[in-house]
């Protein structure tokens, strides 16, 4: 690589904002979501929340989906152990979530750029420091590179 | 009705399922006119296919997947000559086991094939070129392509068969479905939607039973399989709940784990997710999806065994391969 081209490469990742999509189940991670703006606690605009009904109801397809079509991370949040609503969803989505992580592993994705995370409804500082430690994870592995395409 | 039927990549075992068919077969040809079948049972050359007029041919079938150029290049000639192409076969539709070289380099391919087999005696380490010298004579080899592609990656694909081969009474029902034109919309699989868990009499389901939960995993070299209990209530990864059950369940009802031969179940589009979806959910807890991850050394392997090149991330293997590749330089 030349000079000039490497001063392009770094400007492009200078310009480049993560794509974050965080999947919080309704019951905890949502509401700690909510808790958040309530607390002012301020967390990076490039984590986007879409909300459903538990940690339970996501499936793979729906993060390997989000990564092919320009996510740089994906975050599922859900209630802690014993916590679920649907009183088992969560246990479900972390089995799921073993499998998944190996898989995008083995397949050539930095397992980093998936992520689960236990968050109740009164934890909004921690809603607030997990969306900044993984915008700072995602920022350090740079973008998606199934994206380009 | 004019048939033709190219193996590319394959085994070949996807043209013994149509002999197979034995006195189907027989009845079938009075409506199919076999204008071509090659490199196994006709005596034409790949010329002569080159040589037919574009659209002359009703129905084209495709065995095994997309390996070398040859293999490219005679999927994209079949192509133009067929009005209906099937890709038959797990391997023309998804990949097949041939699919998971993908997880591995050309280069590393090649290695261990000619080089470190044991059973390999190559002191020169010759690896196979696509042109080379021998007493004088110029010989040339078809270019093995980088990954292994599905024929769905070259060419568009009407209609798709899974099976490692497809059993011969589901071949029987394809060639009548097409025979009467009782066809699916195109870029269908042709399945009769059940899975290989519907036809199992394994399946506590079918027998009055209710499911217990898995609490231990097991690969197939350990314990004793029962005769008569679910393979997945024994702890054995059968993956029957997101397979086509086209087959009959063959595998489980002698005591062999379904490893998804059939393809998915459609509407499903990725085999591994689902199949992570549907096994996971049986575990008894996290704990026990952990010891299936270290039973198996590459874990892709057991979802994507038939499927990887046709799967979601397979389809991107050359960005994946490249930036791994790049990673270790």
């Amino acid at each position: 690589m030349s000079q000039a081209q490497a001063e392009v490469a770094e400007k492009k990742n200078e310009e480049w904002e993560p794509n974050i999509l965080v999947i919080a189940c309704n019951w905890c991670t949502y509401q700690a979501a909510d808790m958040a703006g309530s607390l002012r606690y301020s967390y990076p605009p490039t984590c986007k929340v879409v909300r459903v009904p538990c940690s339970g109801r996501v499936e793979p397809e729906f993060v390997i989906e989000a990564l092919l079509n320009g996510a740089d991370g994906v975050l599922i949040g859900g209630c802690h152990p014993g916590d679920c609503h649907y009183k088992e969803g969560n246990y479900k989505a972390l089995r799921r979530f073993e499998w998944l992580k190996k898989i995008v592993e083995e397949l050539g994705i930095e397992p980093e750029r998936v992520r689960l995370e236990w968050i109740a409804g009164s934890e909004g500082l921690k809603f607030a420091e997990v969306m900044k430690e993984f915008d700072a994870t995602i920022r350090k592995l740079g973008p998606n590179p199934l994206k380009k395409v | 009705m004019k048939f033709a039927y190219l193996l590319v990549g394959g085994c070949g075992g996807c043209d013994m399922a149509i002999v197979d068919l034995s006195e189907k077969l027989v009845d079938a040809l009075e409506h199919l006119e076999v204008v071509f079948w090659a490199p196994t049972v006709a005596d034409v050359k790949y010329k002569d296919l080159e040589a037919m007029p574009d659209n002359s041919i009703d129905l084209g079938f495709v065995s095994g997947m997309v390996r070398n150029k040859e293999n490219e290049h005679l999927v994209k000639v079949m192509r133009q000559k067929c009005k209906i192409l099937v890709a038959y076969g797990i391997c023309a539709a998804l990949g097949g086991i041939p699919g998971m070289a993908n997880l591995h380099t050309k280069e590393e391919l090649l290695e261990n094939a000619y080089i470190k087999s044991p059973s390999v005696d190559n002191p020169d380490n010759v690896l196979p070129s696509p042109e080379s010298e021998v007493n004088g004579y110029k010989l040339t080899l078809p270019e093995l392509l980088d990954y292994v592609k599905p024929v769905s990656a070259v060419v568009d694909v009407d209609y798709f068969v899974g099976g490692c081969p497809p059993h011969h009474e589901h071949v029987a029902r394809i060639v009548e479905a097409i025979v009467s034109g009782n066809l699916p919309p195109k870029g269908s699989w042709i399945t009769d939607g059940s899975s290989v868990c519907d036809k199992c009499p394994r399946n506590p389901a079918l027998k009055g039973k209710t499911r217990s939960f898995i609490s231990e995993v097991k690969r197939m070299h350990e314990g004793v399989v029962d005769e008569e209990e679910c393979l997945l209530q024994q702890g054995y990864l059968c993956l029957g709940p997101v397979t086509q059950g086209d087959c009959g369940a063959l595998c489980p009802k002698v005591g062999i784990r379904c490893a998804g031969c059939g393809g998915p179940i459609p509407p499903t589009t990725d085999f591994g997710l689902r199949a992570v979806s549907a096994i996971t959910s049986l575990f008894e807890n996290e704990k026990v999806a952990r010891q299936a991850l270290e039973k198996y050394p590459v874990f892709a392997k057991l979802l994507y065994r038939y499927g990887l090149p046709g799967s979601k991330l397979g389809e991107k293997v050359e960005i994946l391969k490249k930036r791994e590749v790049e990673a270790k330089h």
